[in-house]
């Protein structure tokens, strides 16, 4: 998951636009999103101006722009899928192009957000906003043992591969089936031990 | 089939938040009860779970791969309540954490996976899978059985209910959209459901106590018989209503006309000879429809029995309880 890590890793970087509240961040890429949205599909070049003054801020911020520009990519083949339906009707192509720009801008901004928050932050906004104190609790860890779990299931990976010699399609799904069950098996156990440490912390 | 925003129309992705939020309330309220004070930890680790399984890739012909989309899979082994709020949180934290699928979309996100994904599922498991009796567990070749065909048809009602999305948010014709969707996952979803029953046969071979604890848990009767007349009716709008929506020429009629190929102008050269022929055409037309999305759900529901009946676990073998030792550590 270095991918990931290194994801994790750029919201680290020291920076302004790192030192803005979180609050503040998520609540103008709420409204930006809404407001491009809500953009008529003749007007959807419009989008483009909060798109360029998202590079630069994003220059500002010292983002990696190869992760910014991969992580757009990532979004394309649904945005295009769906954009291309939008050929089969009247005016097809102004629909096509605007879906097109709409979806991508959008796209940035979330992956902005994203890219110089750190998920804690989001999580302690989402606690003041009184989300259901359970459910951001939950929302924690499971962004806590997220990693943890995807290392172990790579480590299973690893040695199913390391003993199976000649895995073709049918035994692989079996093999990496198996990779999950016993994953779930053990995430079970590991939700009661959590359970009791949280309980012998005072937790009720 | 994260939808990124920009996408839905701002109606349709408020109606889909506001949907999705009363279903999402309502299932932290019952999992809550049923799950008491182990319940943040267990929602949290089994989220994390469905995560990490998701970004397991199974390889597919010819380079591509596919992977598992879990709410079937969480809804059998953890209960329906427990799955919606588990698939809520996992869908939450990829846009949140990750960005992954939009900000304004997550109400519509929510609906297809976290809601109607498993809900779908689990009601076509429980009917296939049967009510358990007083202290007799289920049969492991029905539970099987059961969740693999769930896991087909939640995958494609999921694909529906998006579809449907996107028709509402006016930007293509119901026909196109609609066969596209429900067409793409009648493949993935066959995918999704070898994964679940693979899945699901090995924890009920190394601990059968943990596939059985929601099949255990005292279900009225009632709720099931109405969940299965649920899902009958959708399977009957589903077979029946479906090819009257969609009326897939219409697309491509519009299609030709804007490329100069209008059929209505050429029909003018020659007058159909008796029109009482197209009511009889689009009578055939249906029929054939509904009888081919019919034959296509039986053959399916007939390899998820076999499956069921070939992975239900017989006796335990030694490498069996190797595996149940491994995955007490």
């Amino acid at each position: 998951m270095t991918a990931r890590h290194f994801l994790q890793g750029s919201a680290d970087i020291n920076s302004p636009i790192r030192r803005i509240s979180a609050t503040v961040k998520l609540c103008a890429t709420g409204i930006l999103v809404l407001a491009i949205t809500l953009l008529p599909a003749r007007h959807a070049v419009w989008a483009l101006v909060p798109f360029a003054m998202l590079i630069a801020l994003a220059r500002l911020a010292r983002l990696p722009m190869a992760v910014f520009a991969v992580h757009l990519a990532i979004a394309q083949p649904f945005v295009l899928g769906v954009a291309v339906l939008a050929l089969f009707q009247q005016n097809g192509v102004v629909a096509f192009a605007s879906l097109a720009i709409k979806s991508t801008v959008c796209v940035a901004a979330i992956q902005f957000l994203v890219l110089t928050t750190h998920f804690q932050e989001l999580l302690e906004v989402l606690r003041r906003a009184h989300v259901p104190s359970a459910l951001v609790l939950a929302l924690g860890v499971v962004h806590r043992y997220l990693f943890v779990l995807i290392e172990e299931l790579k480590r299973m990976r690893r040695a199913r591969a390391a003993r199976t010699l000649h895995a073709r399609y049918g035994g692989l799904w079996v093999a990496l089936a198996s990779v999950i069950a016993v994953s779930f098996v053990r995430s079970m156990a590991r939700s009661e031990r959590i359970a009791m440490a949280m309980r012998a912390r005072g937790w009720s | 089939m994260h939808i990124p925003d920009g996408l839905l129309s701002a109606p349709v992705s408020m109606a889909c938040a506001t949907l999705s939020a009363l279903a999402i309330g309502t299932a932290a309220a019952r999992a809550r009860a049923r799950l008491g004070s182990r319940g943040v930890a267990m929602l949290g680790v089994t989220g994390a779970f469905i995560f990490a399984a998701q970004m397991l890739n199974f390889p597919v012909v010819g380079g591509t791969s596919a992977h598992l989309i879990g709410g079937v899979l969480a809804a059998v082994l953890l209960g329906p309540s427990t799955a919606v709020v588990v698939m809520t949180a996992v869908l939450v934290l990829q846009c949140l954490a990750f960005g992954d699928g939009g900000l304004l979309s997550l109400g519509a996100n929510a609906l297809n996976m976290a809601v109607v994904h498993p809900l779908v599922g689990y009601a076509a498991y429980r009917t296939i899978a049967g009510v358990p009796r007083c202290g007799q567990p289920l049969q492991p070749a029905r539970q099987i059985a059961g969740a693999a065909f769930g896991a087909w048809v939640a995958t494609i009602a999921g694909a529906a209910v998006c579809a449907g999305e996107i028709v509402l948010s006016r930007i293509g014709a119901p026909a196109v959209v609609l066969a596209a969707m429900v067409g793409v996952h009648a493949a993935v979803g066959v995918g999704e459901a070898v994964v679940t029953a693979l899945v699901l046969a090995t924890v009920l071979r190394v601990r059968p106590e943990l596939a059985n604890a929601v099949a255990r848990a005292p279900a009225a009767r009632r709720t099931v018989t109405a969940i299965s007349l649920g899902l009958a009716a959708s399977l009957a709008l589903a077979l029946f209503v479906s090819p009257f929506v969609c009326a897939w020429p219409d697309g491509l009629e519009r299609l030709a006309s804007r490329l100069g190929l209008d059929p209505s102008r050429e029909h003018i050269l020659f007058v159909a000879p008796m029109d009482g022929y197209a009511v009889h055409g689009i009578r055939v037309h249906v029929l054939s429809t509904s009888l081919a999305a019919a034959a296509g759900t039986l053959l399916v529901f007939g390899l998820c029995c076999a499956l069921g009946w070939w992975l239900a676990p017989r006796r335990c073998s030694p490498a069996d309880r190797a595996i149940a030792t491994a995955s007490r550590i």
